[in-house]
């Protein structure tokens, strides 16, 4: 479980995200949801810490990552996996080093146990005889596989996602979304996605945060997203003609 | 300035905390010597050749006095190449071709997220990618200014020998002529060091890369300059602090 508390942050004088306090729960995909420009992906990168909030706390499992030291960092940090929007592979690596990249810097395994976690990994995300391409070589979906592969290898207890299906076609996208869900529930673990896909929304949202200006306006699940009563959210949802087609059904 | 001077030091700082394991940068600083050393040899090896064989001609040419005996030509060269030519024309080079690589390859790194990948896999980014980058440098630097100095030495030794100018016997007696062994250690000094400011410059430029495709090129252009700078004013530090005191 990841819960954060009173996230703020300013860059310059803009202030960005305004207290923003939520639990994320286990063994299920938490979205964080809102436009283009809102402040998710910082929420995100503030949550990991790849941004440091100016104010604001964020606990995995009860430990205060930003209270503690680099030891305590670290090992936080090595029970997390993320996939980047644009799949963040290491261009001069080939799949397989890609995924093993990880078991090879932080763990002691074997070259054989290394090689099987990797397959076992790679066959998860439905990729096989991909293992000696290189990331040029394979489609956007199949990075963004490849990127889930290499963040799952090492067993973490916190996956991230940053808006998975952008650029993508829908059933690829589809496909995303069952796998992100499959895997959060298959390993337990505490999974946030970053989208502001609508169809993400209501394939996979069982906890939905949906953030409108640097503010977290609403907090619920697929289910009563349609009538949650707060106009900003109503816009961001109706947006999509097909779902605004839906409205008043 | 000064924040950007205070800044660089933070970065060098950063790269000796929260390290991973020797065998990890073992074969991460192979696989750096192999691309800076091999990957550079040929071109060190070409300009340098080069370099000495009009340093050569050029001093041949203003040697006009019947009384200065011909193997001054070599000595001349021999001294102009070992001082100054093939360590600091050479880092010059050294800083447009592996500067730019560097910043250019770590820039590309930041702008796809490759590197805020590394940092939530609780890798610490600047140690494990910068680190070897800037040992590598300066275990092969040196090697480089070696080779630079025997093929402009021979580059001479080539054109004069083709050309006229000396002749074979009297270039290598000049070589030899009142040779001070401290030159080369000075100049291997000075290599370790330009090779230690133009990768850590170009990595630290390179690191903090910002924005798109554009900012990468903009961020390699200011990795060369400000280490061609940097060279400069190490190259007179240096000079200044060794061979005066000598």
């Amino acid at each position: 479980m990841i819960k954060i508390q009173s996230i703020t942050k300013s860059f310059d004088d803009k202030l960005v995200l305004n207290d923003i306090s939520g639990v994320f729960e286990k063994g299920k995909p938490n979205l964080i949801i809102g436009a283009s420009g809102t402040g998710k992906s910082v929420l995100l990168k503030c949550i990991v810490g790849l941004v440091k909030p100016d104010i604001g706390q964020v606990f995995y499992d009860g430990r205060d990552f930003y209270a503690g030291d680099n030891e305590l960092k670290t090992e936080i940090r090595r029970e997390m996996g993320m996939l980047f929007q644009g799949g963040a592979l290491f261009d001069s690596k080939n799949v397989l080093d890609n995924v093993k990249f990880p078991l090879d810097v932080l763990t002691s395994m074997k070259p054989d146990e290394k090689l099987d976690r990797v397959n076992f990994c790679l066959q998860r995300v439905g990729l096989e005889n991909v293992n000696h391409k290189m990331p040029s070589e394979i489609s956007g979906g199949m990075k963004k596989r490849v990127g889930i592969a290499r963040a799952i290898v090492n067993n973490p207890n916190y996956l991230f996602c940053d808006e998975p299906n952008s650029g993508l076609d829908p059933q690829t996208s589809m496909l995303i979304d069952e796998l992100i869900q499959d895997i959060s529930e298959d390993f337990d673990i505490t999974t946030i996605v970053v989208t502001h896909d609508m169809n993400s929304v209501m394939g996979i949202g069982e906890k939905i945060m949906f953030i409108y200006k640097g503010e977290r306006l609403w907090e619920g699940t697929k289910n009563d997203i349609t009538h949650s009563g707060v106009k900003e959210l109503d816009d961001f949802v109706f947006a999509n003609k097909v779902m605004n087609s839906l409205r008043g059904k | 300035m000064i924040k950007e001077i205070g800044k660089y030091f933070i970065f060098l700082g950063q790269m000796l905390v929260n390290r991973e394991t020797f065998k990890t940068y073992y074969k991460l600083v192979l696989e750096e010597c192999i691309a800076i050393g091999i990957g550079s040899v040929f071109l060190v090896a070409l300009v340098a050749t080069f370099m000495g064989a009009v340093t050569t001609v050029q001093t041949a040419y203003n040697m006009v006095s019947p009384l200065v005996p011909d193997y001054v030509i070599s000595q001349v060269v021999r001294e102009m190449v070992i001082l100054e030519l093939a360590p600091t024309i050479m880092a010059l080079i050294f800083a447009g071709k592996i500067g730019s690589s560097m910043a250019s390859g770590l820039g590309t790194m930041r702008i796809t997220e490759q590197i805020d990948a590394l940092e939530v896999m609780g890798i610490n980014s600047i140690s494990y990618l910068v680190m070897p980058k800037i040992i590598a440098s300066v275990l092969m630097y040196p090697l480089l200014v070696i080779v630079a100095g025997v093929c402009a030495l021979g580059g001479g030794y080539i054109v004069g020998a083709l050309v006229g100018f000396i002749t074979p016997e009297d270039y290598i007696y000049g070589i030899r002529a009142s040779f001070n062994e401290f030159t080369i250690t000075f100049a291997l000094i000075k290599a370790a060091v330009f090779a230690f400011l133009v990768s850590s410059i170009s990595s630290y430029k390179g690191y903090y890369t910002q924005g798109g495709s554009l900012e990468v090129g903009i961020a390699s252009t200011q990795a060369v300059t400000t280490s061609v700078i940097a060279i400069l004013l190490a190259d007179y530090s240096l000079a200044q602090i060794l061979l005066t005191n000598d």
